[in-house]
């Protein structure tokens, strides 16, 4: 056979794989979309659930979710983001630094399921915080930590040695180098490291199913000791519990369409920005 | 705080270890392990997670027959096919679909590919392995297509350049050249997937069917790890023995997913190592 003519075939199929791809992961989004539209409206957003959850909005819902995104976001981004300077700026390249690194890979590829179980045990058993936003917020928290710290290592790592350089040569400290140059410098970076995660939170279940989440509450969250409705979870409860299926499906829809755009929204943000600074970068 | 990270980790770990282990000294490791009946709230109940061990493998595999070639493929595509714009355009949108919600996965599993399977078969219901397998499988494959790209644009600009000067083409030099050089960074990519697939929660919750029963064939319900354990903490009473047993599950799934971890890891390392990539 021709080599040219096996080229051909080979080029084909791996036309056909992208293409598959991409009209699987097209058809889902087409479909929620297609079949969510209709749901959605100005009262859907800014209403609470009424009527045994088959009519009225999902307000309080979509609060669920910021709240608990928010909560994780500031425990993980202060957390993760020291993590991060102390690795590239003050460790030694060590056996230390390694076990940390791969610590961050292993705890960035536990199951989500496996972050519930861990945040019920601790927070909700063991501190007594409950199911609760608190208990919640804690343990997407440790779920986007491995994110942060190695979207910030990775920007950190960016930053060139030769303006660290001149910044000590002009006799400032380290820390001083830190805080005015390198932090800056990287932040860009770090910001899309901190966006992406919070795409992923917003979007995860798993993690709140026993920490946070309740099918309904009445009226919105009141203190972040308060079980909470949230969009992930809302989806799942609307399709598996409840006593009206078909009003339930409806409003599923709406909430995956939310879901999907608010995800999809945030995480084109930090891929838009990551792909400028690629660019910036060379 | 450096050690947030391997606090948290070794944290996991601990609690894994005290919340699960009394459940085998109760049952015994073994008869945990390899017991094949799991009815965790009978009188007397039976703890045997055989049946959901044996589910999470046939999904994860039936998954990985879908995101290898489709991921794998894909990368190749972008990597060698796709101009310099066709690939800036559809780099960043793969990776934004890797962004996309597992529940979300999951709900379009349950409203369209259940009942399209159902029919298609005849089945008495669509959520079956086969179902948590293909959802699965075009869930992981954005993931496997970005880890294997990444990989592809590793492999130097002058192993191309010398097969092509002996006089292959682009072909040749993609099956003979480029994928045998950038073959470890690709298993590490399906190792990945595996890993996600075997740990991801909602859409095979969703999409299972959820019948704990050793699986005979693709075409009916099944109850994985990941599904047992979310289904079934919400009703097991703190401190008994059920609570005991799912969190050993838990624990067993941390550990395959560990294991699959470090496999990456040493494989990516020895990856980078062989092309002269800094560790």
């Amino acid at each position: 056979m021709n080599k040219d003519f096996i080229q051909r075939i080979g080029f084909l199929l791996l036309f056909v794989c992208i293409i598959t791809t991409l009209f699987f992961l097209g058809a889902i989004i087409y479909f929620i979309f297609v079949k969510g539209i209709s749901i959605i409206s100005w009262e859907f957003l800014t209403q609470s659930p009424h009527n045994a959850m088959t009519e009225g909005g999902i307000a309080p819902v979509i609060l669920g979710t910021l709240y608990l995104t928010l909560g994780a976001m500031i425990f993980a981004v202060p957390l993760g983001l020291a993590c991060a300077i102390y690795l590239c700026e003050y460790s030694p390249k060590s056996v230390v630094v390694n076990i940390i690194r791969v610590s961050i890979n292993n705890l960035s590829g536990v199951p989500s399921v496996v972050f519930g179980l861990f945040g019920l045990a601790v927070f909700v058993n063991f501190f007594n915080f409950k199911v609760s936003i608190l208990s919640g917020s804690l343990t997407l928290g440790i779920l986007a930590l491995p994110l942060i710290i190695s979207a910030s290592q990775e920007a950190l790592i960016a930053v060139p040695h030769s303006i660290r350089e001149a910044s000590l040569s002009l006799g400032a400290s380290r820390w001083q180098t830190i805080k005015r140059i390198v932090l800056p410098t990287a932040l860009p970076g770090i910001l899309t490291g901190i966006i992406l995660s919070v795409g992923r939170v917003a979007g995860e279940t798993a993690p709140i199913l026993f920490t946070a989440a309740a099918f309904y509450k009445k009226g919105y969250p009141k203190s972040i000791f308060s079980e909470v409705m949230a969009l992930p979870y809302h989806i799942y409860a609307l399709m598996t519990e409840g006593t009206h299926p078909d009003k339930q499906k409806a409003i599923a829809y709406g909430c995956s369409l939310v879901l999907l755009f608010l995800v999809l929204f945030i995480s084109g943000i930090a891929i838009y920005m990551r792909q400028r600074q690629r660019s910036y970068y060379g | 705080m450096a050690f947030a990270s391997l606090f948290f980790l070794v944290g996991i770990m601990l609690v894994l270890f005290k919340e699960g282990t009394p459940i085998f000294k109760e049952v015994g490791f073994f008869q945990f392990i390899f017991g094949t009946k799991w009815y965790p709230t009978y009188e007397p109940p039976e703890f045997g997670i055989l049946p959901l061990i044996l589910a999470s493998l046939w999904v994860t595999f039936g998954a990985i027959l879908v995101c290898f070639p489709l991921g794998i493929g894909s990368a190749l595509y972008l990597n060698e096919i796709a101009g310099t714009s066709q690939r800036k355009f559809l780099k960043p949108l793969i990776e934004l679909l890797a962004s996309i919600p597992s529940v979300v996965y999951g709900f379009f599993g349950l409203v369209v590919v259940a009942p399209f399977l159902q029919r298609l078969f005849n089945l008495p219901t669509g959520l079956t392995a086969l179902t948590a397998s293909l959802i699965l499988g075009i869930m992981a494959t954005p993931a496997v297509c970005s880890i294997a790209e990444d990989a592809l644009s590793y492999v130097p600009r002058s192993f191309r350049e010398a097969s092509f000067a002996l006089g292959a083409n682009r072909w040749q030099t993609l099956t003979k050249v480029v994928i045998p050089a950038a073959g470890s960074g690709l298993s590490t990519a399906v190792i990945l997937g595996m890993g996600r697939a075997i740990g991801e929660t909602m859409t095979v919750l969703m999409v299972s069917g959820g019948a704990a029963v050793m699986p005979k064939t693709f075409l009916e319900p099944v109850r994985p790890m990941t599904s047992a354990i979310a289904a079934e903490m919400g009703e097991a009473p703190m401190g008994g023995s059920h609570y005991h047993a799912l969190f050993a599950i838990a624990l067993i799934l941390f550990l395959i997913t560990f294991i699959f971890n470090i496999i990456a890891e040493v494989i990516s390392r020895r990856f980078r190592i062989k092309l002269g990539l800094s560790g």
